[in-house]
């Protein structure tokens, strides 16, 4: 089953809601690149809510999903992450450094649209 | 006490295997975080057996006594086995993003007790978390 890609505006949402395989989190990345890169979205947001462990695996992924987005020119966000899941990644050393975070959906779409807004007033 | 073992030859394994030691970690007792300690590195142990040896066999066993609440998780393979086991603990636990070991060091510093016995053909990690029941609420 794959990772369900919402448009909202010129966002992109992807909320994960399973655990994902191998093969499924690398569909997603890929799914989540190829959407980007048609849509023309000027902010991704991430929300992995559902998710209650994230192992090394899949916190590469995110990683590079959001680096990858990024690269792309588009701001990338992750979400949700709950309590337990950000103090395992810690302990584990993999907690994403470099991968902008908000705590919720409602926060990360107000603080793209900040962004995106700042961004195009400041080039015209 | 309980025991539960898991083949895990495929994805659903990992998901099988953390799901049980979901269950057998609330039942003996630990508390959320701790549950999410232990299903993080029984998801990264069985990765590693199904990345090096194509899959291995999980066994959950609650060892908890009057004094302690204790899961174990133990992940026998038939991979090729580790050849520097040493170093194998010592990469992988990196701050540097982009540098990837084993996961060991990983486990090693979620769980209280890690002991790796590995040949070609024959790969045992068996790790374990104590809480003694005075810590908790």
């Amino acid at each position: 089953m794959r990772v369900p890609i919402l448009k909202l505006g010129n966002l992109l949402i992807a909320s994960i809601q399973v655990e994902l395989s191998d093969t499924g989190a690398r569909r997603f990345q890929d799914d989540l690149l190829e959407t980007v890169a048609k849509s023309d979205a000027d902010g991704v947001v991430i929300d992995i809510a559902a998710l209650d462990v994230v192992d090394s695996y899949l916190a590469r992924i995110l990683s590079e999903t959001a680096a990858q987005v990024n690269l792309l020119g588009t701001k990338a966000v992750l979400c949700g992450m709950q309590p337990a899941v950000a103090l395992t990644l810690v302990e584990m050393g993999r907690e994403m450094l470099g991968v902008t975070t908000r705590l919720d959906l409602d926060q990360a779409v107000g603080s793209l649209r900040r962004k995106i807004g700042t961004q195009q007033a400041e080039h015209g | 006490m309980g025991e539960r073992v898991i083949a895990v030859d495929d994805v659903d394994g990992i998901i099988a295997a953390r799901q049980a030691g979901r269950e057998m970690a609330r039942i003996a007792g630990f508390g959320s975080i701790d549950q999410t300690r232990i299903i993080t590195a029984i998801s990264e142990l069985t990765r590693n057996a199904l990345i090096h040896a194509s899959g291995g066999i999980c066994t959950l066993t609650d060892d908890s006594d009057d004094k302690f609440i204790r899961i174990a998780v133990r992940v026998d393979d038939h991979g090729p086995g580790i050849p520097d086991i040493e170093q194998a603990l010592a990469d992988g636990f990196t701050t540097i993003e982009g540098s990837y070991g084993s996961g060991l060091p990983i486990v090693s510093r979620l769980l209280s007790t890690l002991v790796i016995e590995s040949e070609p053909g024959h790969t045992v990690v068996s790790a374990a978390m104590s809480r003694h029941r005075s810590d908790l609420r």
